[in-house]
């Protein structure tokens, strides 16, 4: 049997509200990082079933692109992160609020 | 013919140079730089002149495009020279004299701690004036003749911190644009009749006789060309800025204000002889305005102490001299006239500053004399330049003046009158002057008075004989004064300059002027005659110092004009113009740019509170944003 195209949509819908939800909820730096790479991934996850039901490729050609990004994401995204832990034991996005107006 | 772009070319090189290095190069050095500049262009100056001559008369004007400035429709101005008999007879007098009073410079003005500015200002002028009778029309023309004007500000002004210094420069720079106004209305109208600025489009046909002028239109561009040449040679009512000009340092006033600068109005009512033809009312205006002008500025001459205001007198009473030739219809004669007075005017202002220079900046004429054992070298010259403004044959001045004064009698009998009346006042102011400076008794004291300018002091001891740099000049600007008339002489077809300058005044628009043989005979004795008597009363009446009678004070005060004219139009005009600077100023301009920055830093204070710090807020803020984004686009794409 076949899943219905929408039932992924709704699927990606729901990651992308937990990615969200968390984003804005969690304090952990490490934890709104994955909650970012959630929401990544729920958008590559559309990409990929509207490839799929409307027969074009280039909905899988964007996913490779949006990896790509996201792997280049993480590499800066950890090496500030690491460099946060090293100032500070704990890693409290909302410690650094040095930018404030 | 290349050697044009020289001309040009090196001034404004120089300057360039001591704007950006001056300070580095110093003192002397900047100002060697400087002359080499201004000689170079003169060196330039002679080679085209040479080729030039190696052509026939007619062949011999050329343009020298530089780049097109203004094409705008139909209108197309180019940076463009005009290499013709007049422009040439002009560079190469303006450099000519200029060089030697760059040399002069570097002897008068060593110690000045501005010596790199001097020596810019200088080179600048020399530029804009070199741009200003080389240019190719009217257009490109002003640009030389507001750099001239701004040079003519700065240099006056050069020591700014004596108050006067300052006030002169603000004087004459307001009184110059008044004539400068007059020059742009005549652009506008030129440009709203011939569609065009430059000399040969708009002066070619006239001057070949192609096509006409109709008499209003010519007298409506005469008229407003001759207030910015009144206003430039400072003739009245715009004369009142050249004497307080002397509060430069005397090398600008023998360059600026004597020699060249002043002279450009003179360029320029010759210049535009082609459209002064068609209108006889312009021509009168301008040889009754020379006339009176002459006469006026004799008689202010005659009570004045300042050893450079007497001679700034002069020099307004010598340019009206000039505006008294062209306006008689013989350009030529003014024109030699403007040459010649360039040598002996530049030659007196440069003795005189020799003379300021070895009295330590003492320049009232009561407190010299008997100076003429101290300075051997400048006294034997400034006689020269003495005799040659007082008309005593055979000097310069003699043969310019006559040849001004047999036009002025053809245009009529009351104008030769003037004239010759003002030659005989010439020859009284100038022998004053000779008796006061360099004859009678010592009247200085040898402890060295209080230095008055910007330059170093030499402390006490007798007066001395300035340096080489500085006589140098003066010997052969002396040399010039006496034998410069040979470049003219009315006789044994030696009339150079007529005979150069015939192609720019042809007969269809300058017809010859014709005095005859005994006529030119009786008039040139009757006013060589008026000129000695002069010089006999001058130099009887002032073997005493102290003559009141001599010096009533409506002479001393220049008819009080120049207290009438403050009184009447600077003095509301300084009021208007404070009141404006409280009220719109202070309230309106500043008050909008005040309001804008306030305006601004508040909006500022406000919105940083949205920067909180916190990377939630704003990722709620872009999920919001792209919410509504979302939103507005689905609304869009639903309708």
């Amino acid at each position: 049997m076949t899943v219905p195209g929408a039932w992924y949509l709704v699927l990606a819908a729901v990651l992308f509200g937990l990615g969200a939800t968390g984003l804005l909820i969690r304090r952990n730096v490490l934890v709104m990082f994955m909650c970012v790479e959630l929401m990544l991934n729920a958008v590559n996850l559309t990409f990929v079933t509207f490839a799929r039901l409307l027969d074009d490729v280039g909905g899988q050609v964007s996913v490779l692109f949006v990896l790509v990004v996201a792997a280049a994401e993480v590499v800066v995204g950890l090496a500030i992160i690491v460099a946060m832990f090293r100032r500070r034991a704990a890693a409290t996005a909302d410690d650094i609020h040095v930018l404030r107006g | 013919m290349n050697a044009a772009y020289l001309i040009v070319a090196l001034p404004i090189t120089g300057a360039l140079i001591l704007l950006f290095g001056g300070r580095r190069i110093g003192d002397p050095l900047s100002g060697w730089l400087a002359t080499i500049a201004a000689g170079g262009s003169f060196v330039g100056s002679v080679i085209v002149w040479a080729s030039l001559l190696g052509r026939s008369g007619a062949d011999r004007t050329v343009d020298k495009q530089i780049f097109t400035w203004i094409p705008v429709g139909s209108l197309h101005v180019d940076f463009a020279l005009q290499l013709d008999p007049l422009s040439i007879a002009m560079v190469l007098f303006v450099t000519g004299v200029g060089s030697l009073i760059h040399l002069y410079s570097i002897g008068y003005m060593k110690g000045d701690r501005s010596y790199p500015r001097f020596f810019f200002l200088l080179n600048l002028f020399l530029f804009s004036m070199i741009v200003l009778v080389l240019a190719d029309s009217y257009l490109f023309s002003f640009v030389g003749w507001e750099g001239v004007g701004f040079c003519s500000y700065g240099l006056v002004g050069f020591w700014f911190d004596r108050e006067t210094a300052a006030v002169a420069a603000k004087k004459a720079f307001v009184t110059n644009r008044v004539g400068d106004f007059g020059f742009m209305v005549a652009l506008f109208l030129m440009f709203g009749h011939f569609g065009s600025f430059s000399y040969s489009a708009v002066l070619g046909p006239l001057a070949s006789g192609h096509s006409t002028l109709a008499g209003a239109t010519a007298t409506g561009i005469g008229l407003m060309l001759f207030l910015g040449a009144v206003g430039k040679s400072a003739q009245i009512p715009l004369y009142m800025w050249l004497p307080d000009a002397m509060e430069g340092p005397t090398p600008v006033s023998a360059l600026i204000h004597a020699a060249t600068m002043v002279t450009a109005g003179v360029y320029l009512v010759a210049r535009s002889a082609p459209i002064l033809h068609y209108s006889h009312a312009v021509l009168w205006v301008i040889a009754i305005v020379g006339a009176t002008t002459a006469l006026l500025a004799a008689t202010i001459a005659c009570a004045q102490n300042d050893i450079k205001r007497v001679l700034a007198y002069s020099t307004i009473s010598q340019l009206g001299y000039m505006f008294l030739g062209e306006g008689s219809g013989d350009y030529t004669a003014g024109l030699f006239h403007m040459i010649t007075h360039a040598f002996f005017k530049a030659l007196l202002f440069l003795a005189a500053g020799s003379v300021i220079h070895a009295l330590n900046d003492e320049q009232d004429m009561k407190k010299m004399g008997g100076l003429r054992k101290y300075l051997p070298i400048t006294f034997p010259t400034f006689i020269i330049g003495y005799l040659a403004l007082s008309g005593i044959p055979p000097f310069d001045g003699f043969w310019s003046k006559d040849a001004i004064l047999d036009s002025a009698w053809h245009m009529s009998p009351a104008l030769w009158a003037v004239g010759a009346v003002t030659a005989g006042l010439t020859a009284y102011y100038m022998s004053r002057q000779v008796a006061l400076v360099w004859l009678g008794q010592a009247r200085w004291t040898s402890d060295g008075h209080e230095g008055g300018g910007g330059h170093g002091g030499h402390g006490g001891g007798e007066p001395h004989e300035s340096p080489w740099v500085m006589t140098a000049p003066l010997v052969i600007l002396a040399f010039c004064a006496t034998f410069g008339w040979l470049l003219n002489a009315p006789f044994g077809g030696l009339d150079f300059v007529n005979k150069w300058l015939a192609p720019v005044f042809p007969s269809t628009i300058d017809p010859a002027v014709h005095v005859g043989t005994g006529t030119k005979w009786v008039l040139g004795i009757a006013v060589t005659a008026i000129c000695f008597l002069g010089l006999g009363l001058g130099l009887t009446a002032w073997r005493k110092v102290d003559r009141p009678a001599l010096e009533p004070a409506v002479l001393v005060h220049g008819w009080y004009i120049d207290e009438a004219v403050s009184a009447a139009v600077s003095g509301p005009l300084t009021r208007m113009a404070s009141a404006f600077s409280f009220m719109i100023d202070a309230r309106v301009v500043d008050g909008a740019v005040n309001g804008l920055a306030r305006f601004t830093s508040g909006t500022g204070r406000q919105l940083r509170r949205m920067q909180t710090g916190y990377v939630r807020n704003y990722a709620l803020g872009i999920g919001i944003g792209t919410a509504v984004i979302l939103a507005f686009v689905a609304t869009r794409v639903g309708s």
